[in-house]
This record gives C-alpha cells, structure tokens and sequence, in this order.
C-alpha cells in the first residue's frame, strides 16, 4: 500500500489535511479504524481484507469534524456511504479527500467527488455474495419459520446499540429510540422490544443502506441484522431501481415518489 | 371461534376514507363492528410504528385506508404512504409476521359501499385467522429472569 | 491453596450436574450456534461445553438481570397502589463451571450494589445464588486476570472451585458452607484425592493495576484519553458484556392504569448517558465517556471502594467493534 502511503504523509505534510482516517493494525492483529496527524506515523496505515470497519461513521462525529479538512481512506461501500452524506448534507465535500480502494485492494488516486461517482457508477452495486447466499436461505423458508428465526435471534439482543453506532447512516443526535414522548421503542431489551428497535432501524435506512455489513458484524451477539437492511435494500432496487450512495445528489427514497409506483397489495 | 368477535383498528384518512365511512353510515349499509377507526389527517402521517403499537395492544387485525392516488387532500401524502407500505409490507413478511393481518387500501368519500366490504372482508380474515394471541404473548413475555408477582 | 481438595470423576460431575439441575435452575454454558458460547438455563450435560475462553456474556444477569420489575403500581381516581416485587419467587441459582474472572465479578458487583445502602433485588438474587466454578485450563490474547489481582484458578467468589485434572477427571475445592451444602446432596461422588497435576493455563501479566492507578490519579487532563478514543463509536457492547459494569437505568411502562417500574443495563459510553434536563451534557464527547469508563474502573472504585473495577476477562476487548483494546490501552497508561 506504499501508493496510499505516500500520498497520505504527502497530505499532511502539505497541510492540505489536517487529519487521515484509515486503518491500522492492533497488537492482536486485527485491523482497526486509525486517525493520523503526524505525517512521520503514515506508514502505520494498511489495507487488506481485514479492514471492514465503514470509516465514514466518523465524519459526522463532532470529535472529528473539529480537525477540519480529512482525507479518509475508502473502499467501495465507504465511497457510497461519503456518496449519502454528502446528498444529505451531513458532509462538506470540500473538507474530504477521498484515498479510494479498488475491489481488488489498489490504490485509487480522487481527484474529486466526481471521480470517486464515476467510480461508483461503474462498481457493482448489489448486495455482496456472500449476503446473498445468506438471504436466499431465509427467503427459501416459509413466514412462520422466518418468524421464529427472527424471534430467536431477536432474544439475543441486549441493545447495545452497536449495530446503529458503527452505521454511518445513523447520525442522528436523538435517536427514535431515545425519544419517550412517544416511547417508541422499550427501554428493556426484551424480544417484542427488540423487534420494533430493528424494524424501526430497518425501515428508517430503506433506500440509504449500502450493504457493508457492519451492522451485523458490530454486533457482539452475532445477530444478523445486516440481513434485515440489506433485503430492504434488495427490494428498494426491486420497485424503484435505486441504488444507494450513486450521486451526490439523490433523491430519498422514503421522502420522494413517482406517482407511478408500482405495488398489487393496495384495495 | 363462532364467538371470537375480532378487534380490528383502522387507521384512515381524514378527508376520503372517513368521510366514506360516514357514507356508509348514512346509506344505512350494514357492516362488521369490530372495527374502531383511528383518524389522520392524512395517510403520510401515518408512522409504522403505529401499527406495530395497535398488535401490541390487543389489535388482531389493522385496516390502512386513504384517498385514491391524485386526490389526496393534501396532494402527495397518499403517494409517500405508499412507498412506506411497500417497504414496511416486504420488511415485515419478511420477518415473519402475517401480513393477512393488515388491509391496505383506497376507499374515497364515495365510496361507501367499498368501505363496508373492506371492512366485512377484513373481519372474515381476522375471524379465519385468529386472534393474533402469539404477537401478544411475545409483547408480555418476560425476560428469563425476570420476576412478576402473578 | 490447600484447601478441601477432593476427587471429582469426570462420570461423577456429570451425576452431580444431573442431581443439581432437577428442581433447581442451572446455568451452565454451551456453544451457541458455530459462533460462540452463551450460558442456557438446564442445557442437557452433552451439551455444555468446557473447552470455551469465554461466553459471549458474561453471568451477570443472575444477580443484575438486563431487565428487572422493582414495583407495579395501579392508578385509580382516588390513590395509586403500589404492589412490591415479591423476592421470595426469585429461586435459586447454581452457576456452572464459570471461570474465576466472572466468579470475582460477583464479588465486585456486591461492592457496588451493597456500598452504602444495600440493594434488596440484588441481595436476594445473590443469596440465592451457588457458584460452581472452573479454573482455566485456556486462555488467549484477551485475558489479563494477572493483571488485575486474579489468577486463572482464584477461588475468589466460588463455592466450590473445580480444577481439570491431567486424565480428564476434576480437583474439587470446596470452599464455603454453600460449597459443602451441595456435596451433602450426594458425597459419594466426592472422593479424596492423591495428588494429581491440575491444568492450569498461564496468563502474562501485561501491566500492573497499582501503576495504573497511581498514573491515573494525574491523568484527568492527560491528551492520552482525546488521542486514544478517537474511533470509538459510542455503543454499549463493552458495558454489557463486561460482568462488573453496573449502570442502569429506571423506567416506567404503563398499559392504561396499570404499570410497572423496571430497571435495564444502561452504558456510560452512550452520547445522551449524562445529558441532564437543561441540556447540558457534561460528557459531550466521546473522549470524556472513553476517560470515565477507565477512570471509573481503575481510580475512582478502588479509591473510594474495596475493588477494582474490573477482572481482566477480556470480553470488552474480544467484542468491542473497533478493537478499543482495554490491555493495550492499560498498559499505555502505565508509562504516561
């Protein structure tokens, strides 16, 4: 990864950046989320395929935001999550320089946010194999006995919050979940509890998620609930032919219409 | 179940649905009681969660009704509460919870005679199905170690 | 130690197990899935596994479950009646083979819910709780117990501690009038022992937690804590997972007139944990929350209580999602 090195320290050595966003490796030998300053310190930066955390979670946190222009280092879902924050105006294209990664682990020279569109464009945008194997199996079963997967796996959960704290597209400052006038959500995590909290969560990233995964890898418990955004994701595509995280300028798919959607299930 | 009477709640637009509602009323068309309506001002404003919070508190079937697309009151709400319900029905099917369980439809403030036997149709399903005693069992369940005085 | 030290066959534990678990409730731990292990209430004995480092979550829930009543209230036009939990239904517990880490935790959890005022649901929940313990014949990259007092065969917070012996059988070390309550049930199965070499797996001390806290008691404005946080994302998975956090919070649910008041795990590293009513949050940033979560543990309790907060299991670690690695980061903290 010498190439992304290089033009990181050059970066900061410049001052062009204040701050790089990439990943490093920790003494146990697993990849993590790591914040340069010092151009002498670039060559901790690394990239391979241990390296899964979506980095882009970071540039809607104050605590980074405050370094001021970043360039942050982006494989393929962290470009189109930079794509949605930019169209919904959670982040400043001109503070971000983008180090892209190619599928196969190359480094990408960004201009701009242009380039790194044409990028995406080209990319191929539907859920990741190894996700697709996971949700034709639940979608092979009946609803009872998808209902009682869901059920069990959904007892597990103790609401950590880990799921919506390493997603990029959950920025919110309150939460829905954190909002008692109405209680939406229970406070407990009992299972009915953690099926609204997920349900909730699932519908309120239809059209945004980009099918990275964290959600369901964050979890500490293992509960899958990256499956239950992506297949969302899936039908977004399905009836409205969008793919998330395409342009800096996309219509959401939950605020906009066409008044020619098509559905069979209405009287 | 001849004597399993179905707690239906609709949740209706202000402007279509329940003025044909009144329609029906007033054209002496008998229909099921089981149903308690809910106004809104629209169909947008109806939040998914809500009808999540209607099975939880003892609904076993809901009924979502508003104006036809192009007639809503307020131009487009109709048209992004369908986009929601595409995306809530797919979600919740998926998750297995039984979607008979919800009516979605179009009825207008002529259509009083289409309000009844939505109404009707929906109360035969609920009536076939059950009342939807597993999704209330699961909203009381407690916790494993959780102590309850009964 | 040389303590009561008695033979257990390894076809004797399973007979006590067997004994135990009928009309008795026993947590005992079992592979969940390919992934990992979770502790199950009475799992059948072919199914509980001894080769794990450890369970996902930890045991606390026996004695601080994830959601616990504290009363139920009902409201009529003229008073609200308050009905108390009533703790005699709260039964009776056996851990089975939890490693001393998580046997330690319960010891240090007493300390926090028992400090000044004791806390009734937590008493009666650990009163009614026996510990059978199993000292670590693994261990992995995660564990720091050495570092923080413990040992992998500490017999602190166990009733009866058992230890593998070399030919697959068990050292027995009974250790408390509970301990001896439970080998009374069937003292055949208890055997005197001739020696015999215990499996005891050996943890490397990576830093010394006395160091540690004479360091952090001037380390409040140390740039260490902005540095070092930057990518923690602010979830609740190291406060749930880990056995000796403690912080929760109190709601109440009502349905009509009737409700009830519960308390649930809560985490300190949430962003809204200490936003007051005004509006004020005096822990805005996640680098407070992330200094607070260390501080609490290795300066303020053992200051102002018996204990450290922790007890180097190493969940935190192993499930944090941005490897917030509380070694590593301890053993910094030791040269600041």
């Amino acid at each position: 990864m010498n190439s992304m090195n290089a033009r990181a320290k050059e970066l900061l050595e410049n001052k062009t950046v204040n701050i790089i966003i990439g990943y490093e490796e920790g003494p146990t030998g697993i990849a993590r989320p790591a914040f340069i300053t010092d151009p002498a310190t670039t060559d901790n930066l690394i990239y391979d395929d241990r390296c899964v955390q979506n980095l882009a979670v970071y540039l809607t946190k104050q605590e980074v935001k405050s370094f001021g222009k970043m360039a942050i280092v982006a494989a393929l879902p962290v470009m189109r999550s930079i794509m949605m924050l930019i169209s919904e105006k959670q982040v400043v294209p001109e503070n971000i320089i983008v180090l892209g990664i190619s599928t196969d682990g190359k480094y990408l020279d960004m201009a701009d946010m242009s380039v790194m569109q044409g990028y995406i464009e080209k990319s191929v945008l539907t859920n990741p194999e190894k996700y697709k194997a996971a949700l034709a199996d639940l979608n092979r079963l009946n609803a009872e006995e998808r209902f009682v997967y869901w059920e069990k796996e959904l007892s597990n959960c103790i609401k950590c919050y880990a799921c919506r704290q390493a997603c990029p597209m959950c920025y919110c400052i309150r939460c829905s979940t954190e909002v008692n006038q109405p209680q939406w959500i229970p406070v407990q995590a009992n299972t009915h509890g953690n099926m609204e909290w997920h349900i909730l969560r699932a519908m309120h990233l239809a059209g945004r998620c980009i099918s990275c995964g964290e959600c369901g890898r964050a979890c500490p418990l293992g509960i899958p609930c990256h499956l239950l955004t992506m297949h969302l994701t899936d039908k977004v595509y399905d009836y409205f032919k969008v793919n998330a995280g395409t342009s800096e300028n996309m219509n959401s798919v939950l605020s906009t219409f066409e008044p020619n959607d098509k559905e069979s299930f209405i009287i | 179940m001849s004597d399993f009477e179905p707690k239906i709640v609709a949740f209706v637009c202000n402007w279509c649905t329940y003025a044909g509602a009144d329609l029906t009323g007033t054209s002496r068309i008998k229909y099921s009681s089981s149903v308690k309506i809910i106004r809104f001002p629209c169909t947008g404003r109806i939040d998914f969660m809500l009808l999540l919070k209607a099975f939880a508190n003892g609904a076993d079937g809901i009924i979502v009704s508003g104006c036809h697309p192009n007639d809503c009151h307020y131009t487009s709400g109709n048209f992004h509460a369908k986009r929601r319900w595409i995306m809530f029905k797919e979600l919740m099917d998926f998750m297995g919870i039984n979607m008979r369980r919800i009516t979605f439809s179009w009825v207008s403030a002529a259509e009083g005679a289409k309000w009844a036997d939505v109404v009707n149709a929906t109360s035969d399903t609920i009536r076939e199905l059950g009342p939807y005693v597993s999704y209330r069992e699961l909203v009381n369940r407690p916790v494993e170690e959780e102590v309850r005085n009964e | 130690m040389e303590t009561t030290g008695k033979l257990i066959r390894k076809q004797s534990l399973e007979k006590l197990y067997n004994i135990l678990a009928t009309g008795r409730k026993i947590y005992a731990p079992v592979p969940n899935s390919d992934r990992q292990t979770e502790y199950k209430y009475n799992p059948a004995y072919s199914e509980i596994s001894y080769e794990h480092i450890r369970s996902t979550l930890s045991v606390k829930n026996v004695v601080f479950p994830k959601v616990e009543n504290l009363l139920f209230f009902s409201n009529s036009k003229t008073e609200t009646i308050i009905t108390d939990i009533d703790l005699h239904r709260i039964p009776e517990v056996v851990l089975w083979g939890t490693h001393p880490c998580d046997n330690a935790a319960v010891d240090v959890l007493r300390s926090i819910f028992c400090w000044d005022i004791k806390d009734e649901f937590f008493s009666a929940r650990l009163e009614k709780l026996t510990v059978i313990g199993l000292s670590c014949h693994l261990s992995d990259e995660f564990c720091f117990c050495t570092s923080v007092g413990l040992k992998p065969d500490s017999t602190k917070g166990s009733d009866i501690l058992l230890s593998r012996l070399e030919n697959g059988d068990y050292r027995a070390d009974i250790l408390t009038p509970k301990g001896e309550e439970i080998v009374s049930l069937s003292p055949e199965l208890f055997e005197s022992l001739s020696g015999g070499k215990v499996l005891i797996t050996e943890v490397k001390q990576k830093f010394s937690h006395q160091q540690v806290t004479a360091n952090l008691a001037g380390a409040f404005e140390h740039p260490f804590w902005i540095e070092n946080s930057l990518r923690c994302i602010g979830c609740g998975a190291c406060a749930y997972l880990c056995p000796t956090c403690a912080c929760f919070d109190i709601q109440d649910e009502t349905k009509g007139k009737n409700g009830r008041r519960y308390r649930s795990w809560d985490s300190c590293g949430f962003g809204l944990f200490t936003l007051h009513t005004s509006g004020h949050n005096p822990r805005s940033v996640q680098s407070q929350r992330w200094r607070q979560r260390i501080m609490h543990k290795f300066s303020y309790m053992p200051e102002r209580n018996e204990s450290l907060g922790c007890v180097g299991c190493g969940r935190c670690s192993s499930g944090c999602p941005v490897d917030m690695n509380i070694a590593e980061q301890l053993q910094e903290l030791q040269s600041i």
